[in-house]
């Protein structure tokens, strides 16, 4: 932990020294804000129809209103709250149950390792969409049945990152000590090999926030996330894609997935350099 | 090397087996009554045609009875039948099949080039605006959502400038060749029909270029690296010393040993392509295994989905194993250890 402190010392310095820092975390602040407080502040309702639908953006209406006649820009805004939760849910829910086998694998090796790790392989050798489309089909439509599907593809490389990590602390000098002082393996994998092999896990996963959201979104966008009338991005992009000629309804939810992906991407980065240096 | 092979080539089969578990359990915990994944809804009421499926499939047996049909059925190339399309799977998919590869293929040969042609540019202007500039545009392919970017490419370039063919591989007016291949740029050229040949490779440009954008990134961000990697070694100032140019120094010394890396990666991408490919083909009306697989999605037909998921692992794994096999033929380290 005491990288994340160094870290906090210079946290006005690196801040100067990285505008793509400084952009992810306004990117991602942004839409934080725009989550929380947007209730107060939303000038149309996203699920009522206000105005003729189909209409192309005018200062009514910035986005233009969709198939039904709702306010396009109103329903992307209120879309950031389901990407976000979602996005949220899966990478902490991944993180947790990866670390926990991968810290479980390299720290007892031998057979729970062998077998832990075929499980990680064979759950990596699906190509993600359509491992999370299968899953998803078979749980049935709906926002959260996508979320475990996400998870199901997702904590393997949590896995095989922590594990890695373990293996690399275990043969310190230091592990060796606390055995020989009598230390019980649950005290050794928490107090003394845990905390030294978060840093890579913590990188990875800000990183994956942008890819999650995009791996929510298409789901939704196939048909098996969020369902009418949610106003979700992979939804509203899917919406549009019905209504090909007014290009304003996907316009919205696609840079909107794409603003959170490049702003997650920055701050990840930036990370990356501040608590892993060794990197470059 | 020999061993290496071996062991690589024995893993293939043993982590198959556990995708196909993975699909059976998939297949099982469906919500729907696993039977009606076999049989369509209509014939659901004829008691000959579910007492047949649940013989074949054995679903009046115990469960581990069931998974060893099911794993017999695989490797028979039963995946059972779609009830979308009331045909067998593996018919629907082997058909298909062409159709994705060939996007693939113009796609990993779009992505490749460009990756490369980025990163080299990167590298050679390393913190400068360019490299900015080269990064920001490698991180946009990985980022963007390809069934938005194709959507708003296909309506700009379709609708607004008519540049670009609609969807689909060739006008419904253009001469579809004789099968051969079923990559119809390779058909159509057998066949000594230019036109079709020129009109399919329309249709494959915008697919490709959104398919492809995906990959620059990954691409270009290992190739930069091994790029810096390469041109702080010692040859390369020979090389400038004995008063190579620019060019010959980047690319005669540098890039041939900063490929090596970038081999695995090119190899690896292979499974963003799959992915991606799932969505641009939804998106450009293609009629490959992708566009097959979210009608199956969205219609919830199971046996189909599971079907390809299956297939894609294959083919992932695959993928992963020829290019695990040609990094170790491009090391010498590996290949004579």
């Amino acid at each position: 932990m005491s990288i994340v402190v160094g870290a906090r010392a210079h946290w006005m310095k690196n801040l100067t020294l990285r505008p793509a820092l400084v952009a992810g975390l306004l990117i991602v602040g942004f839409w934080i804000v725009v989550a929380l407080t947007i209730d107060v502040w939303t000038v149309y309702d996203p699920l009522k129809i206000v105005a003729r639908k189909l209409q192309a953006p005018s200062l009514q209406h910035w986005l233009g209103t969709d198939a039904l006649g709702r306010d396009v820009m109103t329903r992307t805004l209120y879309g950031v709250r389901y990407s976000l939760s979602i996005s949220f849910v899966v990478v902490v829910c991944s993180v947790v149950i990866g670390s926990l086998v991968g810290a479980l694998a390299g720290f007892f090796g031998g057979w729970t390792d062998s077998v832990l790790m075929r499980l990680v392989d064979v759950t990596l050798a699906f190509p993600p969409v359509l491992l999370a489309m299968a899953v998803a089909a078979s749980l049935g439509p709906g926002l959260q049945n996508a979320a475990i599907a996400v998870i199901v593809v997702w904590w393997p490389v949590y896995a095989r990152l922590m594990r890695g990590q373990v293996l690399d602390v275990i043969s310190r000098d230091h592990i060796e000590a606390a055995r020989a002082g009598g230390a019980s393996s649950f005290r050794l994998l928490t107090k003394h090999i845990l905390p030294l092999s978060w840093t890579p896990t913590i990188i990875s996963a800000t990183m994956d926030f942008g890819q999650v959201v995009l791996l929510a979104a298409s789901l939704s966008f196939i048909g098996l996330g969020a369902q009418p009338p949610a106003p979700e991005w992979g939804a509203m992009i899917s919406d549009g894609a019905s209504h090909f000629y007014s290009w304003w309804i996907a316009f919205g939810p696609g840079m909107a997935i794409l603003m959170l992906g490049l702003g997650f991407n920055f701050i990840g980065d930036a990370l990356r350099d501040i608590l892993d240096p060794r990197e470059h | 090397m020999t061993q290496y092979l071996f062991r690589r080539l024995i893993s293939i089969p043993l982590l198959l087996l556990g995708v196909a578990t993975v699909a059976f359990f998939l297949s099982h915990f469906t919500q729907a009554d696993p039977l009606s994944a076999l049989v369509s809804e209509r014939q659901m009421n004829n008691p000959e045609v579910v007492a047949a499926a649940k013989q074949r499939w054995g679903l009046d047996r115990s469960l581990p009875e069931q998974y060893l049909i099911y794993i017999q059925n695989l490797v028979s190339g039963d995946m059972g039948v779609s009830f979308r399309t009331r045909r067998p799977v593996l018919t629907d998919i082997a058909e298909r099949l062409p159709a994705t590869l060939e996007l693939v293929i113009f796609a990993m040969l779009f992505g490749t080039i460009s990756g490369v042609a980025l990163g080299v540019l990167a590298s050679r202007f390393q913190n400068r605006l360019l490299d900015y500039f080269a990064r920001l545009v490698a991180l946009f392919g990985s980022t963007v959502p390809v069934f938005w970017s194709g959507l708003l490419l296909l309506y700009l370039f379709t609708v607004k400038f008519s540049w670009i063919p609609g969807p689909g591989r060739l006008d419904p007016r253009a001469d579809p060749p004789p099968f051969m291949t079923g990559l119809l740029t390779i058909d159509s050229l057998a066949a000594g029909q230019f036109d079709t040949f020129l009109n399919a490779l329309h249709h494959l440009v915008l697919p490709s270029f959104v398919l492809g954008w995906s990959v620059t990134g990954i691409i270009a961000r290992l190739v930069r690296a091994s790029m810096l990697d390469a041109l702080g070694q010692d040859y390369i100032l020979a090389a400038r010393a004995k008063g190579a140019g620019e060019a010959r120094t980047l690319f005669r010394h540098a890039l041939p040993n900063a490929m090596i890396p970038t081999l695995t990666i090119i190899g690896y991408s292979f499974a963003y392509l799959i992915t991606g490919a799932v969505l641009t083909e939804a998106v450009f009306g293609w009629p490959g295994i992708g566009s097959y697989a979210v009608d199956s999605a969205r219609t919830l037909d199971y046996p189909a989905i599971i079907g390809v998921s299956l297939i894609g692992a294959s083919a992932f794994l695959l993928a992963n194993l020829i290019t695990d096999i040609a990094y170790a033929y491009a090391n010498p380290r590996i290949r004579l250890e």
